[in-house]
């Protein structure tokens, strides 16, 4: 292993410029004769629009122009993914206006935007703005929203609130093993709705040159290609050709800065109007406001076993909330990234799922770190280990008897993966031992001691990332390809300059993908620039979710490094006059086997662009290659959590004592950065678990639209993780590699909430939901205790 | 509409603000630096500390013409234009304490405070301080490693310069 190669900690290439305030995020950018935009949003969860009144605002200093939803009549916002019904009819896809016509479905649905020479002018000027609301009522919960009688988002266009009903797999089938199964299993649950809450609020800057006719867009996006072409394509109807998107240095992203949204196009179109550049930032209100969220599920599952304990038969019957409007990927994520997950990492033979997607008047959900998966993995663990207590058995040993076991991959599921790769003993067996499992309850006879109630939980999980191969999602309903772009420019001294598709939002891809460079052409880290994030400087991409980056992006660079390593195998052949099949590269150095001549990269590298002595007759100058590469199957992350916890009885506090997390991420490029991943993950699916909930009331206005109200995990909420990794290698790329950046918000909410139950257990809690806060869990401690009411 | 002057980075500067002109706002938009952040609008993230007169601020939560006549430092004032980074900003790169970078000009001038005013804190006390410094992508393990790798370094440059 070289310092600077596969497997070294590399410290980041990134880091100086973000340490010395010299990032370049897309509020940090400004334009010549730049104005300001403001978004007047909706403060009712739904109401009609009967009138809008803009004279007052449009007379207001300083204001250059205000539109509402009459004058921007474009496309509707896509959705990226269509999923049919059960029948095999297409779901309902109401029209999504980037400004309201004629209708706001949720509090913060854009109204009308005010620009102006200066950000106050603008928002001083929309409170100007009359606009004439009839209310209407509203509903916020899916389940309420598919009740007879209930409020409808969208009227005609989405009958019952019903975006779509759909199914994986036979009922009629599962239920036969439900008739055979000694046991059976029950559980109620909620994933709790999240607001994914990157640091760095969304913002847009518009530009539109005259002189050219092409539009420009700076934004916070993790996909600016998939920007481009939404936007572009169905939005605004702008040509590729005379529409950049930009997305330079992104605050964090986690799923939210997928969607394409309004401000995008709003900003954009809006800059063609008035013909100067617009920009728009969000405050952190609008953030809560206008962000897609994450999660909210209300599922039921039956799981059926034999005697013994073994997994017979499972149905789960979820409805998934979309919020007001379709986001990107809002429709896959609660079917196939999630239902297609629900065998785990178990032998279930026989498995059905169904999915109602449904219409509220809140903000649209999209993906959030995980996406579908986490959700997935927190029905089965409760379930599995809620099986392991009724039928009397160990919740290790339960999971132990179902594993898939780690000479039967390539494995194909009743729920459509086939996982190539994994060993869910070798990641159980290291996590129970960094985590001391078998001395647990020395550990709990001792917290007892101190009036503290001690729990140990466990998930052992799967998941599927490295998003996607393309036909196979292409006959799932996904409206793209998948694949990954990556362009390999060796300039004439031997630097490299390699252009992504992927982007970084801080996962570090500007140390990672020069790693691989550095490891395949042998020349140091500082001679390798990654660039991302402009669809001018980048020939095409798909951008970063789904923990894609190098499992797709990487082997994309990969691809294209071979083609360059192979043109230039040639021109060193040529120099050394030697045929190229004996020519060998290694180290940065062309070398002829048998022979002291060698010719390093450098020489190369200036031979391609100075062709002076050159085989022109079957080499074209120069040393820069394309690849695109699109995987042959989904790759599959998976391992054990395992948490600890401490409660107080008398006050509901939960602390975290142990947090210990062993990955299969396959391969490890730069163990530092995957650990970092992995931190990261496992801190947001602790939010999830004990303090994160985003919340509506009855009248559809959020209760929780700030940092004030939302509980972000703060430091001192959080233990120090045991993080590590236990790999097997993905058999269907070149580097073996699987994902990281989601691992750790997918396996631990479960392992989390096992734990609390477990401590709880003695008190006769038998449940509790996400997050389960010192309140909740001090009244479930409560109504525990209490005497049976009389009858 | 007033005037307002301070000593910023080492650098005497004035500029005429609205009375509403928050300090971070002069910063970013009259002084056009740009490492200073906003992640929120309720003075909970931390993004956007600096020092004023030596002690850690909220920049969102004072206004420019209350700095009047301050000295103040902000993230892009502690490299200065040279590439040796202070201790703190090399222990959180040592430490991978950093990913998206949006918190972390604000974390590693709250880090500095800290430090000056408790020169060796332990876990408890770094995570403590760390309530109004809210970061979304590294769970804090990094950023406890690199402060507390950081006052560690600081203590060594302070003994060397002694």
């Amino acid at each position: 292993m070289s310092a600077t190669g596969i497997g070294a900690s590399v410290k980041r290439k990134e880091d100086f410029r973000f340490l010395t305030g010299r990032g370049n995020y897309t509020d940090d950018i400004n334009q010549p004769n730049q104005t300001y935009a403001y978004i007047l949003r909706s403060p009712h969860a739904h109401a009609k629009i009967k009138g809008i009144d803009t004279a007052a605002a449009k007379s207001a200093s300083g204001v250059v122009a205000v539109f509402t939803g009459e004058d921007m009549q474009v496309g509707s916002i896509p959705c990226g993914w269509g999923v049919n019904n059960k029948d095999g009819s297409p779901m309902n896809e109401p029209f999504h206006p980037a400004l309201a016509q004629g209708k706001v479905r949720h509090v913060g649905d854009q109204v009308a935007v005010v620009i102006a020479e200066t950000y106050s002018q603008a928002k001083d000027a929309a409170e100007l703005i009359e606009v004439d609301y009839e209310e209407l009522p509203a509903v916020t919960n899916s389940e309420k929203a598919i009740a007879p009688g209930a409020p409808l988002v969208h009227d005609d266009a989405a009958p019952n609130n019903m975006c779509y009903d759909w199914e994986l797999g036979d009922e009629a089938e599962v239920d036969a093993e439900f008739k055979n199964a000694a046991h059976v299993v029950s559980i109620d649950l909620t994933n709790n709705r999240l607001v994914p809450n990157a640091m760095e609020p969304r913002a847009a800057i518009g530009d539109y040159n005259k002189g050219t006719g092409e539009y420009t867009l700076y934004t916070t996006s993790q996909n600016p290609h998939v920007i481009r072409l939404l936007m572009g394509a169905f939005v605004l109807q702008l040509p590729e050709h005379k529409l950049r998107v930009v997305a330079p240095d992104v605050g964090g992203g986690f799923g939210s800065k997928i969607y394409h949204y309004a401000e995008e196009a709003i900003v954009t179109w809006a800059a063609g109007k008035v013909r100067r550049p617009i920009k728009w930032t969000a405050e952190r209100s609008e953030s809560f406001l206008s962000d897609a969220h994450g999660r909210d599920h209300i599922s039921h599952a039956d799981l059926a076993l034999d005697k013994d304990g073994k997994f017979l038969g499972l149905k789960v019957y979820t409805k998934a909330n979309m919020g007001a409007y379709l986001s990107t990927f809002s429709t896959c994520v609660p079917t196939y990234l999630y239902a297609t997950l629900l065998a785990g990492v178990y032998t279930t033979p026989k498995i059905y799922v169904n999915v109602k997607a449904i219409f509220t008047n809140t903000v649209p959900v999209d993906a959030y770190r995980g996406a579908g998966r986490p959700e997935a993995t927190y029905l089965l663990e409760r379930l599995v280990t809620k099986a392991a207590k009724q039928l009397g058995m160990d919740q290790v040993a339960i999971r132990q008897k179902n594993f898939i076991p780690a000479d039967a991959f390539p494995y194909q599921t009743p729920v459509a993966l086939q996982y190539d790769s994994g060993n869910y003993e070798a990641t159980l067996k290291k996590a129970m031992e960094l985590s001391k499992w078998d001395e647990f309850p020395q550990r709990k006879a001792e917290a007892a001691k101190r009036g503290k109630l001690r729990g140990i939980g466990i998930s052992t999980y799967l998941e599927a990332c490295g998003i996607a191969p393309s036909a196979v999602v292409g006959s799932l309903g996904a409206r793209a390809g998948l694949f990954e772009s990556a362009n390999v420019r060796v300039h004439p001294t031997g630097s490299v300059s390699i252009y992504t598709g992927s982007h970084s939002h801080g996962q570090g891809h500007e140390t990672t993908f020069a790693q691989l460079v550095s490891e395949t052409l042998g020349i140091p880290l500082e001679n390798i620039n990654i660039e991302h994030g402009d669809t001018n400087r980048i020939a095409f991409g798909m951008g970063t979710y789904g923990s894609r980056s190098l499992a797709v992006g990487g082997e994309a660079i990969m691809k294209a490094l071979g083609k360059v390593v192979d043109k230039a195998s040639k021109i060193a052949a040529h120099l050394m006059e030697a045929s190229v099949e004996d020519v060998e590269f290694k180290d940065g150095k062309f070398t002829v086997a048998g022979t002291d001549k060698e010719v390093d990269f450098g020489t190369v590298a200036l031979t391609a662009y100075v062709p002076h002595n050159y085989p022109h007759e079957t080499l074209e100058p120069g040393l820069e290659e394309n690849a695109f590469y699109d995987p042959m199957n989904f790759t599959y992350p998976g391992g054990c959590h395992i948490c600890e916890v401490e409660i107080d009885p008398d006050t509901g506090t939960t602390q975290i004592v142990g947090m210990t997390a062993v990955d299969d991420v396959g391969r490890v490029i730069n163990p530092m950065i995957v650990e970092g991943q992995i931190h990261g993950g496992l801190a947001q699916g602790i939010g999830q678990a004990l303090l994160e909930s985003c919340e509506y009331d009855d009248s559809g206005q959020l209760t929780s639209g700030s940092y004030m109200d939302y509980c972000m995990p703060r430091a001192d909420n959080l233990p120090n993780f045991m993080a590590t990794t236990e790999s097997t290698l993905c058999a269907h790329n070149s580097l073996g590699v699987k994902g990281c950046g989601e691992v750790g918000a997918i396996g631990s909410p479960p392992a989390v909430i096992n734990a609390v139950l477990d401590a709880l257990h003695e008190l006769g809690v038998e449940d509790i939901s996400m997050p389960a806060t010192p309140q909740k869990i001090w009244q479930a401690i409560q109504a525990a205790s209490m005497p049976a009411a009389a009858e | 509409m007033p005037s307002v002057s301070m000593t910023v980075n080492g650098k005497q500067v004035s500029g005429t603000v609205e009375p509403r002109t928050l300090l971070v706002q002069f910063i970013r938009e009259n002084l056009h630096l740009t490492g200073t952040h906003v992640g929120c609008d309720t003075s909970q993230c931390g993004a956007c500390v600096v020092h004023v007169d030596g002690a850690s601020v909220k920049s969102c939560a004072m206004l420019a013409i209350e700095a009047d006549g301050s000295t103040v430092t902000t993230i892009e004032g502690l490299a200065g234009d040279g590439d040796v980074l202070h201790p703190m900003q090399e222990a959180f790169r040592d430490n991978h304490g950093l990913q998206c970078g949006f918190c972390t000009p604000g974390m590693v001038m709250s880090a500095i405070d800290l430090v000056n005013n408790n020169p060796a804190p332990s876990e408890h006390e770094i995570r403590d301080w760390l309530e109004g410094n809210i970061c979304r992508c590294t769970g804090y393990h990094n950023i406890v490693k690199s402060i507390t790798a950081g006052a560690a370094a600081m203590k060594g440059q302070k003994a060397a310069a002694e």
